[in-house]
């Protein structure tokens, strides 16, 4: 294996950190250097990161490639091992895409109170966090990544984040590192019961595969990770800290929470809890599903009842990772690529409508759906457009890439895995049905509310610019991703097929 | 009888400066007595050297009471870099307060002297004298802002309750004199091994728990922690920093010796009163330290609650030689990880007390941006603290965790517990990066920090971060279990 196999997703994924220490020793005078330093560092690492996708051999099904096994602590038994397969590589690809694309809003856009080297220093330490996450395949590296994204999290909502800021950060703070300890207990259980002791994500696999764990211990070992899991997705009614966080958060982190965040909660589902605890999901997996059927109607009738129009797009969210949870819980190869399917699509949608969202308040400083108005189309005909595309887009109109997660989500629990009750899935799936037609009313509503009609009075006089250049770079991406997927599904399907048939032969096996 | 200087050398280097700094102190002229600061730190420097040259094969000496192995070598480092550490933070501290510095020095090494024996002593008496040579100049040391009622109270609790602790402390040791007919910690591991008769084996438990409730005063657990956060409070903060780190992990050095060697047959006893110390000191720990609004009692009530986490390993002992080397570990690399971190948090105070003499949590308002360096170490102090990786208490933790779920059942419960508390601990340790970052300061001076206070808080920050991406340097020390036995 040559060296660049060997050590491409390290360079990328800790060239972020880097750069967040460069940026710490730049004078803070030298506001233009640091935002240049930004848009570079994260414009490399997407740059490796695609090189890697250009690499990477999609016809050899599901084996892990550019892995690397080495040496890290051996005292503990933890190993730096990181590698790269179907399921990681395009929520790998979407995190350092948001990354650099929210560099590049940060050119123009730095939130209340300023301090842009603190706030583009924090976001490239995120960003590693993320990206380690779905590359580790040792659960201590995993869990050292998974925390890693907390610390700037907090900062980011803590000092840039709106009136409510702190509870909000605090909040998010505890609850996902309350879940995340659970995890890390339910990973040293693993460990010991392994044999030979292992914390070694692939070996565990084998180990789940080959019933090497008893059913009680998986029981309890599942109810651990879930915990951590469910809370990072976040499931109903583990979700609370979502609305707050999401709300409160400046524009570039809603879009990095809703984009990414979120999505190591379902990827440690896929990756960690059903392949080395399989008796357990089969055993959890209609309680998921409930939940996740739960959180779909939910989440789309707290939506209508939703007066912040970033609350809203915060809730919808909920709805979303539902149909993603959904999928998983069914415990089908089409299930789990459609979960797939639906972080990817999610995190290109949703991070969109956080954009825009964020767009929308740096012109009316408001974000009450009462006090816009309406007219949106009117006054900013660009802005409301995108607005339209991408709210249509999430509410899964065909032909967009919102419509085939929420779509093969409920074929799957039309048909669930063997060992399932058919019945009860199909109930989900009719519960789901529900939620697709309320989402499709909120959005219609939103649209309504805010880009029909005419423009209030107060708004008529105000100068309010359109969609500004920085902001077409950041979005045209985002918005030909989204109709690429919607048009082209192989683009993931093709990737992620081959690694899930791998993980479900695993698993049934 | 024979002593072998050599393994005694550390020791010898140290009593003999500590001469120096009292006599030389005699002939200084008052406008220059913090010279005694640069005498002490040149004996700590070479005391430390010298404890270099021992590394190698193990040495024993006064009859097999006195024992220079690796355990003992990895502690008295550790002690000497702490002693470093806080004359380093002293010296402008204490010029500036016109305490009687000469007389500082000397009492404080004299505490670091008993620190370096504690670790060696393999002998109850041995074992209480370190522990007196640690506590009493404390009691002194305590009450140093003499103008100040409230270390005249620090000093006077701290002395109450240590001669108390030490009085039952003694008790115990002399009981478990009677019932195996030796002061020695292995004789006595061997003797308790074997069958006592009824009578004595009520006597060595009771014993027993008279010398844990001596330890439990001396490293603050619940519910013999009272005199903690007032003594921290009143007491000179370089002072506090000393009491909260190298005097508690003597405590621990002792404590490890004495549970892990001498009374390990006894553990079915004793498991159950650790458990349950372990779990009120950090619970209660954690609790009261939620309320706190000045940082020395907020520091204080930490220890408190970290002391519970260190606890928690003794209660895992049983008859599997594996658990019981993951579990004396865990605990060693506790200790010596808390010690950093809190070392660190306290130099930070120490450099705002120049300024803010209440040392409220409000006084840290806008610090990143008025000392942005004192700000990043703050916050990785109180971070990892709070266990949150990538900084060295996340495997503080993490050990402990691991040998808890590896011991099961009792273990288990345990290690729930503890990550309960260390979550809920996360708010407290949060509210002081939280005035630093999200409060204006009402000043934008920036704070006045002396360099070597400043020198040593990027220190304790790089080497927090050092051990927390690669924990693999910690363990590159010798391997501790030599006292746990193969």
């Amino acid at each position: 294996m040559s060296g660049w196999e060997r050590s491409a997703i390290s360079i990328a994924t800790f060239l972020p950190l880097v750069g967040a220490v460069v940026i710490a020793f730049v004078p803070k005078e030298k506001e233009r250097a640091v935002r240049s330093l930004g848009i570079l560092f994260t414009g490399a690492a997407l740059a490796v990161a695609v090189a890697i996708a250009i690499g990477f051999d999609y016809g050899s099904g599901g084996g892990l490639q550019f892995e690397l096994d080495t040496r890290w602590i051996p005292v503990i038994g933890a190993r730096y091992h990181v590698g790269i397969d179907g399921i990681s590589l395009p929520l790998y690809v979407l995190t350092f895409l948001l990354s650099f694309l929210c560099a590049v809003y940060t050119w123009r856009f730095v939130p209340e109170p300023g301090k842009t080297k603190a706030f583009l220093a924090l976001q490239l330490l995120l960003e590693t966090g993320m990206a380690g996450t779905f590359i580790a395949f040792d659960l201590v590296l995993f869990f050292i990544f998974w925390e890693l994204v907390l610390v700037p999290m907090y900062f980011l909502i803590g000092i840039w984040g709106s009136a409510n800021r702190e509870y909000a950060a605090i909040k998010f703070f505890l609850y996902t590192l309350f879940g995340s300890v659970f995890m890390l207990l339910g990973f040293l259980g693993m460990y010991f019961r392994a044999d030979p002791h292992t914390f070694d994500i692939l070996k565990l696999q084998a180990v789940g595969s080959s019933g090497g764990f008893s059913h009680t211990f998986q029981l309890v070992a599942f109810a651990g990770v879930f915990l951590g899991f469910a809370i990072k997705v976040p499931m109903w009614p583990f979700h609370t800290w979502l609305p707050d966080a999401h709300t409160e958060a400046p524009t570039v982190g809603s879009v990095l929470l809703a984009g990414i965040l979120l999505k190591m909660g379902t990827y440690g589902f896929v990756r960690i809890a059903l392949p080395v605890l399989p008796y357990a999901a089969q055993k959890y997996a209609p309680w998921i599903g409930l939940l996740a059927a739960i959180a779909i109607v939910y989440a789309a009738l707290a939506c209508l009842a939703q007066r912040d129009l970033k609350r809203l797009i915060a809730f919808s969210s909920v709805g979303h990772m539902g149909f993603v949870m959904l999928g998983i819980a069914t415990l089908t190869p089409i299930g789990i690529n459609a979960a797939i399917f639906g972080m990817v699509a999610h995190g290109l949608i949703t991070g969109m409508l956080f954009f825009c969202v964020g767009s929308v308040y740096d012109r009316y400083h408001t974000r009450q759906i009462a006090d816009l108005g309406g007219g949106l189309m009117q006054k900013l005909p660009y802005l409301g457009g995108v607005f339209a595309f991408v709210a249509i887009a999430s509410l899964g109109l065909p032909g967009l890439a919102g419509f085939w997660g929420e779509v093969m989500a409920l074929l799957s629990s039309y048909n669930p895995a063997g060992v399932l009750n058919t019945g009860l899935f199909r109930g989900f799936m009719v519960a789901g049905g529900v939620g697709t037609v309320l989402t499709a009313g909120y959005f219609l509503w939103m649209l309504q509310r805010v880009n029909m009609g005419t423009v209030p009075e107060k708004w008529k006089e105000a100068a309010l610019p359109d969609v500004l250049a920085v902001e077409w770079v950041s979005w045209v991406p985002l918005l030909i991703g989204i109709v690429a997927l919607g048009v082209f599904p192989r683009i993931v399907f093709g990737v992620t097929d081959g690694a899930v048939r791998g993980l479900m032969h695993l698993f049934g096996g | 009888m024979t002593i072998d200087y050599h393994a005694i050398l550390p020791e010898l280097i140290l009593s003999g400066t500590i001469l120096v700094v009292l006599v030389a102190d005699a002939f200084i002229r008052p406008r220059r007595t913090w010279l005694a600061m640069p005498i002490s730190l040149a004996g700590v420097l070479a005391s430390l050297i010298a404890v270099l040259t021992l590394i190698g094969s193990p040495r024993t000496t006064f009859n097999g009471t006195y024992r220079v192995d690796n355990f003992a070598l990895l502690f008295k480092v550790f002690f000497l870099s702490v002693a470093l550490v806080v004359l380093l933070v002293s010296l402008r501290y204490f010029r500036e307060g016109r305490w009687y510095q000469g007389e500082y020095y000397y009492l404080l090494l004299t505490s670091f002297l008993g620190c370096v024996l504690m670790p060696s002593s393999r002998d109850l008496l041995m074992l209480f004298i370190s522990l007196e040579l640690v506590s009493a100049p404390g009691f002194l040391i305590a009450a140093f802002r003499k103008s100040d009622p409230r270390s005249n109270e620090a000093g006077l609790k701290f002395f109450l309750i240590g001669v108390l602790s030490s009085a039952v402390m003694l008790y115990g040791m002399s009981l478990i004199y009677g019932v195996t007919g030796t002061t020695g910690l292995y004789r006595i591991g061997a003797a308790l091994s074997g069958t006592l008769s009824g009578g004595k084996q009520t006597l060595a438990e009771a014993a027993i728990l008279f010398i844990v409730a001596g330890f439990a005063f001396k490293v603050s657990a619940v519910p013999f922690q009272f005199w903690a956060p007032d003594t921290y409070e009143g007491a000179p903060v370089p002072v506090a920093a000393f009491l909260a780190t190298a005097s508690k992990a003597a405590g621990f050095a002792g404590l490890l010796q004495l549970m892990f060697v001498a009374f390990r047959a006894e553990y079915a006893f004793w498991t159950p009163i650790f458990a349950a110390l372990s779990i009120a000191t950090m619970t209660i720990g954690n609790l009261v330290a939620l309320q706190q609004r000045q940082i020395v009692r907020l520091l204080a009530y930490s220890s408190i609650a970290q002391a519970g986490y260190m606890l928690l390993p003794f209660a895992l002992v049983s008859a599997d030689r594996v658990v019981n080397h993951d579990a004396f570990a865990a605990a060693t690399t506790y200790i010596l990880i808390y010690a950093v971190m809190t070392l660190g948090a306290f130099t930070v105070v120490i450099a705002l007390s120049r300024e803010s003499s209440g040392l409220l949590i409000s006084d840290f308002a806008g610090l990143m941006r008025r000392a942005p360096l004192m700000g990043v170490a703050m916050t990785t102090f109180m971070v990892s603290l709070a266990g949150i990786p990538p900084t060295g208490g996340f495997w503080a933790k993490f050990l402990v965790f691991k040998a808890g779920i590896e011991r099961g059942g009792l273990g288990t419960a345990l290690a729930v517990v503890m990550l309960v508390n260390s979550v809920a601990s996360l708010y407290y340790y949060l509210l002081v990066p939280r005035q630093m970052v999200f409060v204006e300061p009402e000043t934008d001076r920036p704070l006045a920090s002396p360099a070597l206070v400043t020198g040593v808080a990027a220190l304790a920050t790089l080497a927090i971060l050092a051990i927390g991406v690669y924990p693999q340097l910690f363990y590159h020390f010798p391997p501790l279990s030599t006292l746990v036995g193969p």
